[in-house]
């Protein structure tokens, strides 16, 4: 399918929908960070930059782009990992990151409604003060809350409380033709139809353009301790993971990490992490009302982590000793790309019961292939990130043994009934994969989908499906 | 090598409020933890320790429940604790403070080295340690950030004074205060906590010191007398303004002509 390629006439109708030229980008004015995201290896400038402002803006730009069959590509933060906001085929970039106010908050309803381009730390920040809480909790706090509900993003607390998709009440959404729905809205129970929003949330930008968001809040957790549990080896400290779950006792995050990896977060940071003479630690939280309380939840685990050869339990109970150990852990993916050239990544789920085994293959994976791959990640939920890293390997080297390893890990994934993706989404990076493991069935109502909502095909294009 | 290490319990967030009418810090339903300075004491301590051998003491001046930082150090690998605790020790100020512990430090025995952290975050005053060495006059070097060698019968270290560093070689037995990060301290261990459940922490009241004289001690013995706690005024006056940038620059230079820092 062709596209119109913008000329002069289309910035100039741009330009009068915005009216305002400060916010219209185009040509040597487009900084090179819109023609990727945070991976870096999918690179397309797009013609115009759009920094919208309202949804009428939104709407407005919509029906230009469908009337005049222009494609358009939504972008946040652009902290994305799978090139999902790169404009493949160039036309309108729409910046959501104007759009950033917090419009409400629904105490009585436990609600906040907040305009897509709120960066997630911002929305913890403003909550928390509240004494409320917004429990998804994805490493990158600089993401917008739009890109967020655009990959269903889950994070470190997905083990107690779930993901992005847990905690979307309602959306307003832009159609590709133009037109403003709602879909969900403040209520707690939704029986009425096809559950909408949830279609939207984890969508990528595909189906419509999220200009704002209901998000469901929880009260704050008065207490929260972490305990940093070195195992003398992976192995051991990974196969702890399925027994803690099985102890009933719930912890909020079960990390996993490795020695390298925590001391390129030390490098990175500049700053000592509170203990790095093991091989292998887990990390797991717990939250509460109450010292107390928590240190009850906690001394089962305690002692099934002893029992499976934990070298001991450290314990992390102030908010010093919590920002030394979770800044450290929040700077891992920063600090891996800062200790090598060049990297990509998998992110894979698989059913928790499964999850040593995974992390077992991916460990072992090196030997075989012969290129350095760094993991950590929620054990607690069974998604994994797993870096393969470049370091001086030649180009082609590098896609061979690559892609070799990216192949078996999938593989591996499937034969353990995992997913392509735990919370990065497909994107443009990772379509074969996501075909590959795919029911050919699935895949045709899914594009059945998109068709509906976008016959022109001009929302971001090439994304998701090959 | 006998090592000290004095230690205390603060609230557990900066954000204690003052009570409006008796100007007091409102500490019911406060939780507490041991003065973050202090970690960095303990920890410099243990790090010593490996090196050279022999024990650590913690001691703590406060209510009973201040016991809890005794245990949270021992859990961290500190030795010995002791707790100096008597009603007539309360309201003390600083000087009658660091009398209190001196006179406490004395009935311990003797130490080579005695650490304290920097300052305090409920305090902050930055004085217990010095002057302790003070009363039991021994040397002392305060803001201490590296420890450079450690020898049988001294130790240099680094003092940072803000605009330059001072090293500093010093002979034991003597007191130092430690900077913030000058190691990153060790997160407390189950084990450790576990083991240590049942040790003894030695009680230190009025009637076991050398100087039993009331007038020395608590507010009797305290020449500061607190007038009023209040939280200092913030300015939290905001103006949100809109406009172009060439208009907010012009607006924002207005301003400040206005306000005569232009």
């Amino acid at each position: 399918m062709s596209y119109k390629r913008l000329d002069k006439e289309d910035i100039n109708d741009i330009k009068s929908i915005i009216n305002d030229p400060e916010r219209v980008l185009y040509g040597s004015e487009i900084s090179e960070d819109y023609s990727h995201d945070e991976l870096g290896d999918i690179e397309s400038y797009p013609d115009v930059v759009v920094k919208v402002a309202s949804t009428e803006e939104v709407s407005k730009i919509m029906k230009y782009a469908y009337d005049n069959n222009i494609p358009v590509t939504p972008r946040g933060s652009g902290t994305g990992l799978v090139g999902s906001s790169v404009p493949i085929e160039h036309g309108i970039m729409m910046d959501m990151t104007l759009m950033n106010r917090i419009l409400e908050l629904d105490e009585s309803n436990l609600i906040v409604t907040v305009e897509p381009g709120v960066l997630l730390m911002e929305l913890a920040a403003y909550v928390e003060e509240r004494d409320l809480f917004y429990p998804p909790d994805p490493g990158e706090k600089s993401a917008t809350i739009g890109g967020n509900i655009s990959t269903n993003a889950g994070g470190m607390r997905a083990v107690k409380y779930g993901v992005t998709r847990d905690y979307v009440r309602g959306l307003e959404v832009v159609l590709p033709d133009g037109r403003v729905v709602e879909f969900g809205g403040k209520v707690v129970k939704n029986s009425s139809g096809y559950a909408m929003k949830d279609l939207m949330v984890g969508s990528e930008g595909t189906l419509g353009i999220i200009t704002k968001a209901i998000l469901k809040l929880l009260p704050l957790p008065k207490k929260a301790i972490s305990l940093l549990i070195p195992f003398p080896s992976l192995e051991k400290a990974i196969g702890t993971v399925p027994l803690i779950i099985k102890s009933k006792s719930i912890p909020t995050a079960i990390e996993f990490m490795q020695r390298e990896v925590i001391m390129d977060a030390e490098k990175y940071l500049g700053k000592k992490f509170p203990d790095n003479s093991a091989d292998a630690y887990l990390l797991l939280k717990f939250d509460g009302n109450s010292t107390e309380e928590i240190e009850s939840a906690y001394d089962s685990v305690a002692k099934i982590c002893l029992e499976q050869g934990a070298i001991d339990i450290l314990i992390s109970d102030t908010t010093e000793r919590e920002e030394s150990i979770w800044k450290a852990r929040g700077a891992f993916l920063e600090a891996i790309k800062g200790s090598t050239t060049y990297m990509d990544e998998v992110d894979v789920v698989v059913p928790r019961s499964s999850v040593n085994e995974m992390v077992e293959y991916i460990h072992n994976l090196y030997k075989e292939i012969n290129i350095r791959i760094k993991s950590f990640g929620h054990a607690g939920d069974g998604n994994l990130h797993a870096y393969i890293l470049k370091d001086d390997l030649s180009d082609e080297e590098w896609e061979r043994r690559m892609k070799a390893a990216m192949d078996k890990i999938y593989a591996k994934a499937r034969e353990l009934n995992g997913q392509v993706s735990g919370e990065h989404g497909i994107g443009y990076a990772k379509k074969p994969y996501f075909m590959e493991a795919m029911d050919p069935a699935v895949v045709e109502i899914m594009k059945g989908i998109k068709r509906v909502f976008d016959p022109k095909n001009i929302l971001n294009p090439h994304k998701i499906w090959q | 090598m006998k090592i000290l290490v004095c230690i205390k319990q603060v609230p557990g967030t900066n954000k204690v409020e003052v009570d409006p009418v008796t100007g007091v810090l409102k500490r019911n339903g406060v939780e507490s933890k041991m003065n973050p300075y202090d970690l960095y004491a303990i920890e410099t301590a243990l790090r010593i320790k490996e090196k050279m051998g022999g024990s650590i003491t913690a001691v703590t001046m406060g209510p009973p429940q201040s016991a809890a930082v005794i245990r949270e150090a021992f859990s961290m690998g500190v030795d010995y604790g002791a707790l100096i605790s008597d009603r007539k020790f309360g309201g003390a100020d600083v000087l009658a403070t660091s009398y209190t512990i001196s006179q406490g430090i004395k009935l311990l025995g003797e130490f080579d080295l005695i650490l304290c952290g920097k300052q305090t975050t409920d305090g902050d005053t930055a004085q217990v340690g010095p002057e302790i060495s003070e009363y039991l006059n021994i040397p002392c070097v305060s803001n201490v950030s590296t420890i450079v060698e450690v020898q049988k019968d001294s130790m240099t270290v680094e003092m940072d004074m803000t605009t330059d560093v001072e090293v500093v070689k010093i002979k034991f037995p003597c007191l130092l205060s430690v900077d913030k990060d000058i190691f990153m301290p060790r997160l407390p261990s189950y084990i450790k906590k576990q083991a240590t459940k049942e040790r003894e922490i030695k009680v230190i009241t009025l009637n076991d010191l050398e100087d039993k004289d009331e007038k020395h001690y608590g507010l009797n013995g305290s020449p500061t007398q607190v007038e009023r706690i209040f939280p200092p005024d913030t300015n939290t006056h905001q103006e949100i303004w809109s406009g172009t940038s060439m208009e907010l620059a012009n607006q924002l230079y207005k301003k400040l002509r206005e306000l005569k820092f232009v």
